[in-house]
């Protein structure tokens, strides 16, 4: 056994610290020392080809690298000893710098004495280290997308161009989300319909995309490369295999009933299909309100359809996918409007939320367009949208910024001010947070070229009085309390995670923050990965974001499944945890141990089994085992022990 | 303060913008004019107040502060506006408005002759600008 210690100076942040020629005198007396030396960068070329040659010309079979955290060139320095021969895991990093040199600056002697203590425990370990190789696991090389709003098709797209197979999943009957309601989108005002419907066809019509809407995820299990994914398609009581989308059963269907899309500011039927542009163009049944199901008698859709589509005894199907990466794209909510009672929501009429005037605006909307206010179908003369409703209020709602707002109130104004020239749009803000291509820009001309009035204060109160819809609030700038006796408000409330999010997460095993948004890998660098390998996130799941931000993150998402397809296998580290037969004697504490779900229990042999894709080998279950029997590899209980003695 | 579409775009308004040919509502209240205001220890509201009470149409308040009368006019304010505005056309402005019913004027036979001697030319003629 000849082992190699290659201490990094990394610049001044260790040999500013650490006085590294004692380190390399303290070591003098290790027996099967190799080979001990320094080097200013040993992360730069030549401090690699440091190592490389003295791999080779002192035919060393282990090397330390005391340098940096493990996280930051664990890889590079085996790949180094891989290069110059050695096995990858007879190579170990001590790290002197993060857990030495960083937290002891003041205290440079003790900072020594530690570095040669980490040192020598790193040589330890190293002493007892395998000669092991990574494990492959195959990889499926389809896809998974669920959720189906502007993110979800964008990388079902992405995917699906790339020439692989994608599943894409919809808990509504149809493809869109939240974009198919809107009217225009800022900052350049294109119809959202417009550019949305387009997607929305090829997603529909894609040779490659297999399209599961009014369904959601069942059950699922496997791991990154390896998922099984049970998706439930719930019943449309319309065989739509069949169906050929004619509408004639929606048009005969006597039962009426609030449109969801419309968000209740409009009449559908029973049987229906949300929006005309719908993808798919299928109909379904609400058995709640439909009269074959309230009162058993009716049918009259079953009579009329040319084709024999309706289906009253269909029910709820489950279908088998496999899959190698999921991406998760459930898009958002809006923070429900009854809990912001000091601003009249659900008490007075002409209060309303940014979706709902949306669909005020929208052509295809209830009003085709025209902005009338529910309560009596007048034209608003005065218009007061309020920001930051639930928004940035860490009492009564949620701490971060919903980030859309700004923008879509801005939109909203002065979509009013084009369709009513003489009405007068107030907006109550905190900031104007306008971060984006054009964005600022438009903000200042709808406050300059539109004259919206914006005041910088919240609101109190939001009451009706005589047909008008009152307003007290404040405008900080000039110190004055703000009465305003409106005709209709308009409130941006706060985005928060689709419903079922929560649900869906634990299903998928991924966390997410604790307002229920899906956590990134890392905020910076990892964005678009969850902590689950072979699952991304995408789009408002992940946080508030509009639609540019949504697709940019949607084709990153595809990117890193397209990287994941580009072999048929994956390589897992194999320092993972494995079990010593003789030794288990089944008691399952390990299994309850393991975060990761990588342990079960073979009830017919009575031995906890690893399934080493999925550990991580954090080595819960190696310290719950009463018997012994479960080690890390490269990291057992006798190597742990003589790193301590090594240290004490 | 009440607000609504009658008092936001008043005459008075109107007016101030046609004299001045500023659009109040671009200034975004960054508040720039009043740090590099050298005036302020005299004046009762900061020179961004006066441009919002305008932008509220809260005209009649800004006629009666003294902030425009102290404005020298010296230009710093619009020098430095991000917005481009012309801070002290708009001060100019509302004294045409307070003055244009020509009840206030500087006779120059009025004006002591110990004052002469120490009083700078340029607010001499800001003066005559301002009550004439």
């Amino acid at each position: 056994m000849k082992t190699g210690v290659f201490i990094c100076h990394c610049g001044l942040n260790i040999g500013g610290v650490v006085d590294i020629p004692k380190v390399l005198e303290s070591l003098s007396d290790y027996d099967s020392l190799g080979y001990v030396t320094d080097y200013r960068y040993m992360c730069s070329d030549p401090g690699q080809q440091l190592i490389k040659d003295a791999i080779r010309d002192k035919g060393l079979t282990g090397v330390v690298v005391a340098a940096c955290s493990p996280a930051m060139h664990e890889s590079t320095f085996r790949r180094v000893a891989e290069v110059a021969g050695l096995n990858p895991f007879r190579c170990e990093m001590a790290n002197i710098r993060e857990q030495c040199s960083w937290p002891h600056r003041g205290e440079p002697e003790k900072a020594t004495e530690k570095a040669s203590a980490i040192i020598r425990a790193s040589l330890e370990k190293v002493r007892r280290n395998l000669e092991l190789s990574s494990l492959s696991i195959p990889v499926t090389r389809q896809a998974l997308v669920i959720g189906g709003g502007i993110a979800g098709m964008q990388a079902a797209l992405d995917i699906a161009d790339a020439g692989y197979k994608v599943t894409l999943v919809e808990r509504l009957p149809y493809i869109g989300g939240h974009m198919a309601q809107l009217s225009e989108t800022f900052p350049t005002l294109d119809c959202s319909q417009c550019i949305l419907t387009p997607k929305s066809s090829e997603v529909g019509s894609h040779p490659n995309i297999d399209l599961f809407t009014n369904s959601e995820i069942h059950a699922i299990s496997g791991y990154v490369g390896n998922f099984n994914v049970t998706i439930r398609r719930r019943t449309s009581y319309v065989n739509w295999d069949v169906c050929n989308g004619c509408g004639l059963c929606m048009e005969k269907c006597p039962v009426k009933r609030d449109s969801d899309f419309e968000l209740g500011l409009a009449k559908t039927k029973a049987v229906s299909i949300a929006f005309p542009q719908a993808v798919p163009n299928r109909p379904v049944i609400d058995s709640e309100v439909c009269r074959h199901f309230t009162h058993g008698k009716c049918g009259v859709c079953e009579k009329v359809c040319p084709v024999g589509a309706i289906d009253f005894e269909q029910e709820d199907t489950f279908v088998d996918v496999k899959t190698g990466a999921i991406i998760v794209a459930t898009g958002y909510d809006l923070h429900p409007k009854t809990k912001v009672g000091e601003y009249g929501y659900g008490v007075v009429k002409d209060v309303i939320d940014g979706l709902e005037f949306e669909r005020l605006n929208s052509a295809s909307g209830p009003t085709q367009g025209e902005i009338r206010r529910p309560s009596d179908g007048k034209i608003p003369k005065e218009i007061v949208f309020i920001q930051c409703v639930g928004s940035r209020d860490e009492e009564n709602g949620y701490p971060y910024c919903s980030k859309i707002c700004c923008m879509y109130t801005a939109k909203h104004a002065r979509l009013y001010k084009h369709k009513v020239p003489d009405g007068q749009p107030y907006v109550f803000y905190m900031d104007i947070r306008a971060g984006g291509k054009g964005y600022e820009e438009f903000v200042q001309r709808t406050i300059e070229e539109e004259g919206v009035l914006y005041l910088r204060g919240r609101v109190s109160r939001v009451f009706e009085e005589n047909g008008k819809t009152v307003v007290f609030g404040v405008d900080t700038l000039s110190n004055k309390k703000v009465e305003i006796y409106g005709d209709m408000v308009v409130l941006a409330t706060a985005i928060i995670p689709s419903h079922g999010q929560t649900n869906l997460a634990r299903l998928l095993k991924i966390s997410t923050d604790e307002w229920g948004f899906l956590s990134e890998a890392h905020p910076k660098l990892r964005p678009v990965e969850s902590l689950t390998r072979g699952i991304y996130i995408a789009g408002c799941a992940q946080a508030p974001k509009d639609i540019p931000d949504s697709v940019t993150q949607a084709g990153s998402a595809a990117a890193k499944v397209l990287a994941l397809f580009s072999s048929d296998t994956l390589s897992h580290t194999p320092e993972v945890a494995f079990v010593d037969e003789e030794l288990c004697r089944g008691c399952g504490l390990c299994i309850e141990a393991c975060a990761y779900d990588a342990r079960t229990l073979d009830v017919r042999r009575g031995l906890a089994v690893v399934n080493e894709v999925l550990c991580e080998g954090c080595g819960a279950c190696q310290v719950a085992c009463p018997s012994g029997a479960t080690f890390q590899r490269n990291m057992d209980t006798a190597q742990v022990m003589s790193m301590i003695d090594a240290v004490i | 303060m009440k607000l609504s579409r009658e008092v936001i775009a008043t005459e008075d308004k109107r007016k101030l913008q046609d004299i001045s040919g500023e659009e109040v509502l671009s200034c975004y209240q960054c508040g720039k004019c009043s740090a590099g205001c050298a005036m302020t220890e005299a004046m009762d509201l900061l020179p961004h107040q006066v441009i919002r009470l305008l932008q509220l149409g809260q005209v009649e308040e800004a006629l009666h502060s003294r902030t425009i009368w102290v404005c020298a006019s010296c230009l710093a304010c619009s020098a430095r506006c991000p917005r481009g505005m012309n801070l002290p056309n708009v001060m100019e402005s509302l004294r045409a408005q307070v003055l244009r019913p020509g009840d206030r004027s500087l006779n120059p036979a009025d004006i002591p002759y110990e004052l002469l001697e120490i009083i700078p030319e340029q607010a001499l003629v800001a003066a005559f600008r301002k009550y004439t």
